[in-house]
Formats: C-alpha cells, sequence, structure tokens
C-alpha cells in the first residue's frame, strides 16, 4: 500500500510516454488517486499510536546493512498527505500549461514519488537516494520552465544543495560506521544510536541545514524560488524545503542524541537568527517572490528553534513535546500556505510578467478572488489565530518559553519579534500592492482552475486552525517518542 | 594455497579470448574486404564464450594458477567487466569501421589490448604484470593511431612515448624489489625493510597509473581522447584502467602492505592531486572528448581512493571492484552517446532533447550517474568508496572526494543544459544509441541489484 502511494506517480509517468494521451489529465488523476491512497492510509493508521504502520521491509544491499524499508508514524505521515496535496494542487494549477506539457508532467509526477518516497524512507541510504534525486528533478524543473536567469539559478540551486547531500552522505556513513552492528537502517540505529560525535552531527546538520535553508546556508534559495516557474516554486518551498526539517527529526535527533543536546544550545541560537534574519531581509525585499523565500527561511527558522529547544536536557519535558508537536504542524502549515503563496504569485507573473511590487496597485479592485486569496494566505502565514500558522507557533513559542530555562525565554521572546515583523511586510505587501491607487499594470481576475487549486490549500490551513485535534492526535504520540530518544 | 597448480583449463577466460583474436586475425587475413564483419563476429563470440567460461570459474573455489596468475574474486569481476566493456566496444566499433580495409585488425587489437587487461589483473607474479603491461599497451597504441590521420598519429606517438618511458620505469621498479626480496611471486615477497621498497613502490606506480591514467602519468589522456576515433577513446579511457585498478588492488594487499614505506599517504596524495586536476581542467572544455578525458582523470582519483585503505577495511575490496565496474559501463555510455550523435563540440548538442529526447535522457543519466547520483551503480561504488576511506582512517580524504565531487557536476551539467534548449536537427547513429540505452540500463541494474552482487562478493 505504501510502496504504492510512493511509485504510483512515477507509473503514471512511464504511462505518459504512450503517444496521443492527454498529460496534463494522466497528471491530475495519478494524482488525485494518489491522494486517495493517502487518505485511506491515514484512516487506517489512527492516531494515539507511536508504532510504525505500513512498514514494508526488503533487502537491498545486506552487505552493508542497507534495505528497502519504509513505513509511517506520526512524523511521516503528515509530510506525505502534505506532498499529495500539494502535488493534487499544483496539477491542477498546471492544467492550461502550454510548454512541453508531457514533460512537465512527467517531472512533477518524478518529483512526487521522490518526495513521497523520502518521508516514508526508514533506511538512510534509501532517504539519501530520495533526497539527492529530489534536486536532479527539481534542477531541471527550474532550467526547463523557469524565468529570468534561470541556468544560473538552478546551477546555484543544483551545486549547493548537491555539497549538502554529499555532506549528508559523509554524515550516514559516520553513522553507518559507527552503528553496533554497522547498519544503514534507521529504525534499528535509533534502537541502538550509533557511537558518533560532533563531527558527524556536524556533517548531518550541514546538509540538512543546505536543504532546510538555515542561514547562513541559504543563499541559494531566493534566486531558486525566483526564476522557479510558480508550480515549481510551491514544491520546491512547500515539499523540499521540508525534507531538512524533517531529516533533523527523523535522523538527527534520535540517531545523535548525545551530541544534539550537547549542541542544543547552537541549534536554538541558529534556529533564532534564522527567524530574525529571514524576517528583516524579507522585509526589504520588491520581489514578491524574493520576499515569500525569505518568509521561508524565517518559517524554517522557527522549526529548528523548537528542534533545539527539544534537546534541552534540562527543559521541562511537556513543553518539549509541545515544541516539537508545533515543529511538525509548522512543517505542514508552511506547506499549505507557502505552496499558496507561490501558486498566488504564479498569476501575478501570468497575467503582468512582473513579481516587482512597486510595478502594481489596487489589485482589489479588478481582481477580487485573487486579493481574498492572497489575504487569507498572507494571514495564515503571519499566524493570525484561526488559521494553521498560529496553531504551530503557538506550540512552538510555548514549547520553547516552557522549558522554562532563561535563554530559552529570550530565544522565544526574540523569536516572537519575529512575527511582528512577518505581520509589517505582509501587511505593507497588502497595502502597496492590493489597495490604494491602481499601478502600472494590472491583474486579471483567477480563474476557476486556479481557485481550484489554492482554495483548498487556504481552506485545509483554516480547517487546521479551527479544529486542529485530528493532526495533532496524529502528531503527539511521535513527540513524545523523540523527546524520549533525545533524552537518552 | 593448493600447492602447484598447472591446470590450463582454469586460465580458460583468458585462453578464449586470445582464441577469438588469432582466429579472428587469421580470418581476416583470408576474407575480402566486404566479408570482414565476419571478423567482428568471431571476436564477439570468443567474449561471449569467455563470459560464459567465467561465470562458470566464479562457482569455483579460488586458487593460484602456475604460481602466478590468482583466480579469484577480483580475477573474476576484471574479467566479466572487461569482456562486457569490450563487447559494448566492438558493437560501437562495427558501427564505425563498417568497409574500411582494416576492418579485422581493428577487432583484433581490441581484443587482444582487453586480454592484456585481464592478465593485469590477474597477475599474482611481477613479471607476469610486465608482460600484462606490455600486452595490453602496444594494441592500444596501434588502435590510438588507427584512423592514420594527423590528430590520431600525435595521439598514438604521444600515447606510445610515454607509455614506453614508464614502462621502462615500472620495469626497473621491479628490477628492484626482485633485488631486494629474491623473488617476483607475490605470495612469496615477506616483509622488506630497506629504504629502497620505497624508491620501488614509486616505480612500480608509474607504469599502473600510466594505464590508470592518474597524475601524474595522465597527460595522454586527454590527447589520445580528442586525436583517437571515438571508438578507440572509449575503449582506452575505460577498459584499461579495470586491470590497472585490480593489479593496484593485489599490489597494495600483497606487496606493498610488507614493504616499509609510507606508501599509503603517498597514494593518497596521488588519488588527491588525479581527482582534483582532473576536475579542475574539466571545467572549460568545449570539446566534449576532452571534457570526458579530465572527467575519466578525475574518475581515476576517486578509483585510487580504496586502494589507499587496501588491507585496512574489509570494504576497501569490494569499494574498488564494484566501482570499477560501475564506472566502465557508465562511461562507455557516455561515449556511446557521443558516438550516437557524433558531434564533438558542446555547442553541437543543442537542442538534442527535440529530436532524440531518448538520448538525452540516457545521456543524463550517465553522466549524473558518473557523478554518483543514486540510483545508478557508481552511487552504490562511491558510497562504498567514502565508507571505505573513512573506516581505513582517511576520513580527509573522503571529504576532499566529496568536495570535488560537487565540484564536478558543473561541467556535467554544462553539457546537459545546452542539449534541453533550443532546437537543432541531429542524425543519431542508431547502433551506438543502443549501446546508450543498454549502458544505462545496465548502470541501473547494477545499482539496484548491488545487494546481490555484493553480497555474492562477501
Amino acid at each position: 500500500m505504501l510502496s504504492l502511494t510512493v511509485f504510483l506517480p512515477l507509473l503514471a509517468a512511464a504511462l505518459l510516454a504512450v503517444p496521443r494521451l492527454p498529460a496534463r489529465w494522466v497528471w491530475v488523476s495519478a494524482a488525485t488517486a494518489d491522494l486517495a491512497l493517502v487518505v485511506i492510509m491515514w484512516l487506517g493508521y489512527g492516531g494515539g499510536t507511536d508504532s510504525i504502520g505500513y512498514e514494508e521491509r526488503l533487502r537491498w544491499i545486506p552487505s552493508v546493512g542497507a534495505g528497502y524499508h519504509v513505513g509511517v508514524d506520526g512524523l511521516s505521515l503528515p509530510l506525505i498527505a502534505l506532498t499529495a496535496v500539494l502535488f493534487l494542487a499544483c496539477a491542477i494549477y498546471s492544467l492550461t500549461q502550454e510548454e512541453r506539457p508531457k514533460s512537465y508532467a512527467a517531472l512533477f509526477l518524478f518529483l512526487q514519488t521522490v518526495s513521497t518516497g523520502l518521508f516514508a524512507a526508514l533506511d538512510l541510504l534509501l532517504f539519501f537516494v530520495f533526497f539527492d534525486l529530489s534536486i536532479v528533478g527539481m534542477y531541471f524543473v527550474i532550467v526547463g520552465w523557469g524565468h529570468g536567469d534561470r541556468a544560473r539559478s538552478a546551477l546555484t540551486f543544483f551545486l549547493y544543495t548537491f555539497l549538502g547531500s554529499l555532506a549528508l552522505l559523509l554524515g550516514f556513513i559516520g553513522l553507518y560506521l559507527g552503528g553496533e552492528p554497522r547498519t544503514f537502517d534507521i529504525v534499528d540505529l535509533t534502537a541502538a544510536p550509533p557511537r558518533a560525535g560532533a563531527l558527524v552531527l556536524l556533517a548531518v546538520g550541514v546538509g540538512l541545514a543546505v536543504k532546510t535553508p538555515i542561514v547562513p546556508f541559504h543563499t541559494w534559495l531566493p534566486p531558486a524560488h525566483t526564476d522557479a516557474p510558480a508550480a515549481g516554486s510551491a514544491i520546491l518551498a512547500g515539499i523540499l524545503l521540508k525534507m531538512g526539517t524533517y531529516g533533523f527529526a527523523r535522523i538527527a535527533m534520535p540517531l545523535l542524541p548525545g551530541p544534539w543536546r550537547q549542541y542544543a544550545w547552537v541549534i536554538v541560537a541558529v534556529g533564532v537568527v534564522s527567524v530574525l534574519y529571514g524576517a528583516l531581509v524579507a522585509l526589504a525585499q520588491q520581489n514578491v517572490k524574493r520576499l515569500i523565500a525569505y518568509t521561508s527561511v524565517n518559517h524554517m527558522g522557527y522549526i529548528v528553534l523548537a528542534l533545539g529547544a527539544a534537546g534541552l536536557a534540562a527543559g521541562d519535558e511537556p513543553a518539549r513535546r509541545l515544541a516539537v508537536t508545533g515543529a511538525v504542524t509548522q512543517m505542514v502549515s508552511h506547506g499549505l500556505v507557502t505552496g499558496a503563496l507561490f501558486l498566488l504569485t504564479g498569476l501575478l507573473w501570468d497575467r503582468a510578467h512582473s513579481y516587482d511590487l512597486r510595478r502594481f496597485g489596487g489589485i482589489a479592485a479588478t481582481a477580487r478572488t485573487f486579493t481574498l486569496m492572497t489575504v487569507v494566505a498572507a494571514f495564515a502565514s503571519l499566524g493570525l489565530p484561526g488559521l494553521s500558522g498560529f496553531i504551530a507557533e503557538f506550540q512552538i513559542f510555548a514549547g520553547v518559553i516552557g522549558t522554562g530555562l532563561p535563554g530559552a525565554v529570550v530565544a522565544g521572546g526574540l523569536s516572537v519579534a519575529g512575527i511582528l515583523i512577518t505581520a509589517a511586510l505582509f501587511l505593507r505587501v497588502l497595502q502597496r500592492a492590493f489597495l490604494g491607487a491602481p499601478g502600472e499594470l494590472r491583474v486579471s481576475e483567477a480563474r476557476a482552475y486556479e481557485v481550484g487549486s489554492i482554495a483548498p490549500l487556504l481552506a485545509l490551513s483554516l480547517v487546521i486552525g479551527i479544529a486542529p485535534r485530528w493532526l495533532l492526535d496524529l502528531i503527539e504520540p511521535f513527540s513524545a517518542a523523540l523527546v524520549t530518544w533525545v533524552s537518552r | 594455497m593448493t600447492g602447484m597448480n598447472e591446470n590450463p583449463l582454469d586460465l580458460l577466460p583468458e585462453l578464449l579470448i586470445l582464441l577469438g583474436a588469432v582466429a579472428g586475425l587469421l580470418a581476416g587475413l583470408f576474407l575480402p574486404r566486404r566479408r570482414q564483419r565476419l571478423v567482428g563476429w568471431i571476436c564477439g563470440t570468443a567474449l561471449v564464450a569467455a563470459l560464459a567460461a567465467t561465470a562458470v570459474a566464479a562457482f569455483r573455489p579460488d586458487l593460484m594458477a602456475f604460481e602466478a596468475y590468482a583466480v579469484d574474486l577480483p580475477t573474476h569481476v576484471a574479467r566479466a567487466t572487461v569482456i562486457v566493456a569490450t563487447l559494448l566496444v566492438l558493437v560501437l566499433a562495427a558501427g564505425w569501421a563498417r568497409d574500411h580495409h582494416r576492418e579485422a585488425e581493428l577487432y583484433v587489437l581490441v581484443l587482444l589490448a582487453a586480454l592484456g587487461t585481464v592478465i593485469l589483473a590477474g597477475a599474482g607474479d611481477l613479471l607476469v604484470l610486465v608482460a600484462a603491461y606490455l600486452l595490453a599497451s602496444i594494441p592500444a597504441y596501434a588502435l590510438a593511431g588507427f584512423a592514420k590521420d594527423a590528430a590520431g598519429t600525435e595521439a598514438a606517438l604521444k600515447y606510445y612515448l610515454m607509455g614506453a618511458f614508464l614502462g621502462v620505469l615500472m620495469l626497473a621498479g621491479v628490477t628492484l624489489l626482485y633485488g631486494l626480496a629474491g623473488t617476483t611471486a607475490y605470495q612469496d615477497l615477506g616483509p622488506v625493510r630497506s629504504g629502497a621498497a620505497g624508491l620501488a613502490v614509486v616505480l612500480l606506480l608509474a607504469g599502473l597509473l600510466f594505464k590508470a591514467g592518474g597524475v601524474p602519468a595522465h597527460f595522454w589522456v586527454p590527447d589520445v581522447t580528442e586525436g583517437a576515433s571515438r571508438v578507440v577513446a572509449a575503449f582506452v579511457t575505460t577498459v584499461p584502467k579495470i586491470g590497472a585498478f585490480v593489479a593496484l588492488l593485489r599490489l597494495a594487499t600483497e606487496v606493498f602492505a610488507g614493504l616499509d614505506t609510507g606508501w599509503r599517504p603517498l597514494i593518497a596524495i596521488v588519488a588527491t592531486a588525479t581527482m582534483t586536476l582532473g576536475n579542475l581542467a574539466a571545467f572549460h572544455q568545449d570539446n566534449v572528448r576532452r571534457l570526458l578525458a579530465y572527467s575519466t582523470i578525475s574518475q581515476a582519483g576517486y578509483l585510487l581512493v580504496p586502494i589507499v585503505v587496501a588491507g585496512r577495511t574489509e570494504l576497501a575490496e569490494p569499494a574498488l571492484l564494484f566501482y570499477v565496474a560501475a564506472y566502465a559501463i557508465t562511461n562507455l555510455g557516455a561515449f556511446a552517446v557521443v558516438l550516437a550523435v557524433g558531434e564533438d563540440l558542446l555547442a553541437g548538442y543543442a537542442g538534442l532533447a527535440r529530436s532524440a529526447p531518448g538520448l538525452v535522457l540516457a545521456l543524463i543519466v550517465c553522466l549524473l550517474g558518473l557523478v554518483g547520483t543514486p540510483p545508478t551503480a557508481v552511487f552504490v561504488g562511491k558510497v562504498l568508496v567514502l565508507a571505505a576511506a573513512w573506516d581505513g582512517g582517511y576520513a580527509w580524504l573522503a571529504v576532499v572526494a566529496v568536495v570535488n565531487t560537487v565540484a564536478s557536476v558543473f561541467y556535467y551539467l554544462r553539457w546537459i543544459r545546452p542539449a534541453l534548449q533550443g532546437a537543432g536537427p541531429a542524425t543519431v547513429s542508431r547502433a551506438a544509441a543502443r549501446v546508450a540505452y543498454l549502458a544505462v540500463a545496465l548502470s541501473l541494474l547494477l545499482g539496484a541489484g548491488s545487494g546481490a552482487l555484493l553480497y555474492y562478493g562477501a
């Protein structure tokens, strides 16, 4: 069942080789079927348990203890669901994509398999396979369908994230060599953490930090986002960035509990810097896509802060669990909301071929639905109560400050300032581009397929914001397990 | 050891290749020009038979034939890899050499060079090593100048001068070691405590680094790759490496280990220089053949890494054997794309995605495969190499390899990108394209099926 969910999109991509098939509809159908499978899995897995569901384990390279080992738990299932939702949204959004629709659909289906596979992987090598392939897939999306200086941005993206992935590989080899017995299996290594020191954490940490991205490893992100097509940006921000934070929670923390606790304060500090730096730089942007890209740096900072706080052994345990739950919720929330925001910027490019805030104005007068969706997305992103961002960020701050350690209280307090800055910058965007006098460039109303792709993402954010229990019930057992693992 | 073993049947794969070459040569003498294709079939059949014999031999216990030739796992892997790679080269050559008046000679020379490479890999005695070196080299010199054009002649001359010079140095190394130890058989070479042992190591390395295309014996690689015919370039940058690295592995575990020298740091430095120089030089090449030439040099650098830690970690042997096989297949795939398209300049690949999408996909898989992107075979090889380096106490070498890998992405992408954009007419050679697809399939299969192979190997 899980393997089918992972590989169904790839099969659909292979199907595209048949001539005269309507590529876009194959894509939408495959994405819908995949989402249906995920929903069935969610219902079947239920909540309130920290066991692994839908586990499949095959031998791949037994001599080094690597295998095809997949499964879901309270961390991976929400992200697999997010992947299915966001890729379906992109499929619908791209229904009018005219430029080489077949290869475009095939590439996105490939990326969907890669992303789902990564979140399902319970083996370090398998994780790395998907991690690396995500870079390859996204490179071709940017270089093939991007705009602006796309070749250069794509190359920067590839080189930078590839360096990160190889650092990660070195870290994985360190984990493998430190294991007793030697294995790449995440579950086995979680049960008996390998003897590995701070250097291994550094390698794994740098690899994941590039992907997340965390300041100062974020410089590839703004150009990649700016020059990628809208659906590519949505996937890059919504799914690919999560691979970094997911890796921290899945690999770095359970497998390297000692070093993680030892350097928890460093991680907290890096998180705070990312939060503040991302927000401040975003404030200075005139290019909408760059602005959203930097808010991603800011949002990922909250997650790092929360995961760092979870490693503060002296802190209050329930509070640390709360922080982890907040971090996972933030991954889902950011995926939905930022995915929606990037798809919305795609409308600007489609109508006016510009992302420059100063050239827009009074969009609300000509495009009501578009404005409404942007307002909801912006408020969700800055963490307004009633939307998913609030649930996530509230838990993170409550958890970090609730650890009761003076340093954590300071860190939490500083990070709350990040919310104020993002609030200011989103209000500035709304004021400048959507309200007021008409600008130089006009934007026409959102079309049905655009609403059909973006509105469900925002609706989900609203559902999580109002009634989050169904999601939190799934995450909380994992949070408890993670805090136990990291406290060993 | 099973005592004195003089059963010629233990060398059946080698004998079959030799038989194919001799039969091909004789047939070529009597066949009219238009029928010389038959020689290709004879050589191909001999290789297939040799592959079958290898498969049978692989299930027998290890042994030492004639006290000078090891029949064990490294030899089996080298035999199989060389034979498969040579078969692919023969298919590529058949398309290019059709109706050439020396068509038969081409096949025979390829077969003889392949035979030399196999023996290089199996040599368990320094004298056999030297003989194999000559057998692997001399047909290759002739191949480099086969087209008889100016570029090819210059390439052949450079190749020959360099090979002869370094071969003499290797011979001097063998002499020196014989003088020190009183024997040339690997198994009888005991620990040697002498300052001259270091010199012997350096001299032996000279010849093998020439075959492997490693720094500082790499100067022939770009010139031969660019100057010789494309098929020959594919052959000399791929097949001799297999024998050279397996021979190095054997020397490192059986001979160098007993010498009182700092050979590990020495090879580590050579490895670093090889991968770094290869990558730096490849950066701004506009000719894909030179680009691939420097890429093969950098690959030689990665392949030297398991040699450094040979004998210190059990991962070294599987890492080297797997990587060398994966490299051979992937590199041949990339060359097959060059042959299929028939263009040497990067600009000639513009718009290939429109006219030949399958071929571009093959190119992408091969080039990213050379980088070590999963799930291709080189990825598994690279993971093993990095793990071996770390496990053997050379973690810094693993870091160097990783940094170099990232740098190499730059020039491989320089080749892929133009292929995706624009539109250009291209006529594609079908046979070569099929070889490229086959190489891609083999590379992916080897990656996915790596477990079975490594399991069997262990």
